[in-house]
C-alpha cells in the first residue's frame, strides 16, 4: 500500500465575491518530512492557499488532501494532522503562555499533556514565561507562542506563513533552527517568507508563486543549478581601456575602471568556456593578477521568475 | 464528538469570566439591589398587590429574567466576536471541530454565565422580599431554556457583528426595550385591551410571564403557550446558527 502525500492539491482555484482571483488552477504534491517554501510577492496567492488548506477560506474549484484525508468532507482527520502559524501576531493576550498552548492543544481534540506542553515551551525558550500574560511579551516571544500553539497538538504537516517577519536577526536564526528540529523529527514543514534567505537557507524544494499562479516548483539546488548564473571575474595586472577584439565572442565587461573583466555565464551551460577564455585572456597577453567567481542568489533567480510571468 | 475541543473552549469562556469576576458578580449585585431599593421601597408600599403578591415579590421573576437575557447574549456575542476582531478566529477555523460542537461551548459557557448571574439575583433579592417558588422544576426549565435560547441568539450577534457599535445595537436597541415593555415590571392585564393585545407581539411577554408562573402560580398568558414560544425562538436560533456554519457567513472568506 502507498503512502499518500502529506499534501496533494489539485486543480486549486480561488475568486472572492469581489471578482478577484487568488489563485488559477495551483496543484502542489508535498512528501512527508520536507521543508517547502513558497516565495511570492505581496498578493500573490501564498496566504489564500494556506487559508484554503487550513480551513480558513473555502476553495472556488479543486481539492485538496492531507495525509491522503479530503479537507472537506474529512476535515477532522485532515485538520489534525495540521498546526498552523499564522502571519498576524494574534494571540489572547490577557491569557497566560501555558494556558493558551494547553488549549490550543484541547482545541485540535487532544487529551491534556502537561509534559509535552513544557517540552514544547522549552524548546522554544518559552518556559521562564510558562505563567506570563501574552501581552506582556515581546513580538518576538509572541512568534514563538504562536509556533507552540502551532506545536502542542504533536501536528504531522506545520504551516508557517512569514513565520520570521519582523522579528530580528538573532531570533530569525533561532527559528531556524527550531524549524530544522521539527523536520529532523519528520515533521513536515510548509512556510511562506519574503526573506529569500530564509528559503535558501531551510526549504528542501522551493515553489513561486506570482498572480494567483504556480510559476515554478523545484528541488532548491536544481532550482538555482538550472537558474543560476555564474560570473568570472578576472582581475588584471594591467588595466585596460578596452575589451581585446578576441575576446569579443565572450561578451566580457570591462570594470573597476579596466582592472578587471567580467564574465556571466550559465552554470550549467558553461562546459569549457572558461578554460578556452583564460587561455585565450594567455593569448591576448594579457596578466592575470586574480580570479574570483560568484554565484547568483536566490533573490535575483525569484526576481528574474516574478518579472517574466505573465 | 471533539469533547477535549468542548471543554477546552468552555474553559476558555470560563477563564474570562474568573478574570472580571468583581465587574461579573458585583455590577448584577449592586442593579438588583438599586432596583429594589428604588421600586421595591421606595414605590412599592404604594403599590397594589399583584395576583395576591406584593410588588416587590412580583419584580422578582421580571428583574432576573431582565438579567438574563442582557447576559446571556453580552456573554455569548462578545465571546465568538472578540475571537473575530482580534484575529485568534483563525486557530477555531483550522482546528478539527465541528458546528455542534462550537456551538455547544460558546453558548454553554455564556448560558451557564448568565444562569450563575441569575441564581446570585435571585439570592440577593431574597434578602430584600419574602417569596417563594411554587414549581422549582419548570423554574429552572424556564431559565434554563430562556438561557440557552438568549445565548444562541448572542452567538448570532456576534457572529453578524462587524464592529463594536454593532454588537450593542440589538441588546441595546431591540433585546432591552422589549424585556422592559414585556411585563418585567407590570402584568399585562393591567394594560389597555388595545396595548395588551401589541403585547402579545413581544416574544419576552412569554419568557416573563411563564418564568412568573413558576414562582407564583400566576401568568398573564397560559404556561403552554409560553413554553412553547420559547422552544419555537429557541429552534429559530438554532436554524439560523446552522445556516452560519454551512455558508460560512462572516468566518469563512
Amino acid at each position: 500500500m502507498t503512502v499518500p502525500p502529506m499534501i496533494a492539491i489539485e486543480g486549486l482555484s480561488k475568486t472572492y465575491d469581489s471578482g478577484f482571483t487568488a489563485l488559477k488552477n495551483v496543484s502542489l504534491t508535498i512528501e512527508r518530512g520536507e521543508i517547502f517554501a513558497l516565495l511570492g510577492p505581496n498578493g500573490a496567492g501564498k496566504t489564500t492557499l494556506i487559508s484554503i488548506v487550513c480551513g480558513l477560506a473555502r476553495a472556488s474549484t479543486g481539492r485538496v488532501t492531507i495525509g491522503g484525508h479530503d479537507i472537506v468532507s474529512d476535515y477532522r482527520a485532515a485538520r489534525s494532522l495540521v498546526g498552523l502559524v499564522p502571519q498576524e501576531l494574534t494571540t489572547d493576550a490577557f491569557e497566560t503562555v501555558f494556558a493558551t498552548t494547553s488549549f490550543s492543544r484541547g482545541l485540535f481534540g487532544k487529551p491534556p499533556n502537561p509534559a509535552h506542553i513544557e517540552k514544547v515551551l522549552k524548546d522554544l525558550s518559552l518556559w521562564d514565561k510558562k505563567d506570563s500574560r501574552i501581552m506582556t511579551l515581546s513580538g518576538g516571544m509572541k512568534r514563538r507562542v504562536l509556533i507552540a500553539k502551532a506545536l502542542s497538538h504533536e501536528p504531522e504537516v506545520l504551516f508557517l506563513d512569514e513565520p520570521t517577519a519582523g522579528v530580528d536577526v538573532e531570533l530569525r536564526h533561532d527559528m531556524w533552527r527550531v524549524v530544522r528540529t521539527l523536520a529532523d523529527s519528520g515533521v513536515t514543514v510548509i512556510l511562506t517568507t519574503h526573506y529569500l534567505e530564509e528559503a535558501e537557507e531551510m526549504a528542501d524544494r522551493i515553489g513561486v508563486i506570482n498572480r494567483g499562479e504556480l510559476i515554478l516548483v523545484q528541488e532548491k539546488t536544481e532550482l538555482m543549478k538550472r537558474l543560476g548564473s555564474k560570473q568570472l571575474t578576472i582581475e588584471l595586472g594591467t588595466p585596460l581601456a578596452a575589451v581585446p577584439d578576441s575576446l569579443a565572442a565572450y561578451g566580457l565587461v570591462l570594470a573597476a575602471e579596466g582592472s578587471e573583466l567580467v564574465y556571466t555565464y550559465e552554470a550549467e551551460a558553461a562546459g569549457n568556456a572558461i578554460a578556452a577564455l583564460l587561455g585565450d585572456v594567455a593569448a591576448a597577453g594579457l596578466t592575470l593578477k586574480d580570479l574570483r567567481t560568484e554565484e547568483s542568489s536566490l533573490e535575483d533567480i525569484f526576481v528574474s521568475l516574478v518579472r517574466g510571468s505573465p | 464528538m471533539n469533547i477535549h475541543a468542548i471543554i477546552a473552549i468552555y474553559r476558555f469562556e470560563m477563564a474570562r469570566t474568573r478574570r472580571t469576576l468583581l465587574q461579573s458578580i458585583v455590577s448584577p449585585v449592586l442593579s438588583t439591589s438599586l432596583y429594589f431599593v428604588v421600586f421595591g421601597s421606595a414605590i412599592g408600599p404604594h403599590m397594589n398587590e399583584i395576583a395576591g403578591v406584593s410588588y416587590g415579590a412580583f419584580l422578582v421573576p421580571g428583574l432576573i429574567m431582565l438579567g438574563l437575557l442582557t447576559q446571556s447574549i453580552s456573554n455569548a456575542s462578545f465571546g465568538i466576536y472578540f475571537p473575530r476582531f482580534v484575529g485568534t478566529i483563525y486557530e477555531l477555523l483550522s482546528a478539527p471541530v465541528s458546528a455542534m460542537e462550537t456551538v455547544i461551548a460558546y453558548v454553554g459557557a455564556a448560558a451557564t454565565k448568565a444562569t450563575m448571574l441569575a441564581v446570585i439575583t435571585l439570592a440577593t433579592a431574597a434578602l430584600f422580599v419574602d417569596m417563594r417558588i411554587d414549581h422549582p422544576f419548570w423554574m429552572v426549565t424556564f431559565l434554563l431554556l430562556t438561557a440557552i435560547t438568549f445565548s444562541l441568539l448572542g452567538f448570532i450577534i456576534g457572529i453578524w457583528a462587524d464592529n463594536f457599535e454593532k454588537l450593542q445595537l440589538v441588546p441595546l436597541l431591540i433585546v432591552t426595550p422589549l424585556t422592559f415593555l414585556g411585563g418585567s415590571f407590570y402584568s399585562i392585564d393591567m394594560l389597555p385591551p388595545f396595548w395588551r393585545t401589541v403585547t402579545l407581539f413581544n416574544p419576552v411577554v412569554y419568557l416573563v410571564s411563564g418564568f412568573r408562573w413558576s414562582f407564583y402560580g400566576h401568568s398573564d398568558v397560559a404556561i403552554g403557550i409560553s413554553l412553547a414560544m420559547t422552544v419555537v425562538f429557541m429552534l429559530i436560533c438554532l436554524a439560523i446558527v446552522a445556516w452560519i456554519f454551512k455558508t460560512g457567513y462572516r468566518l469563512k472568506r
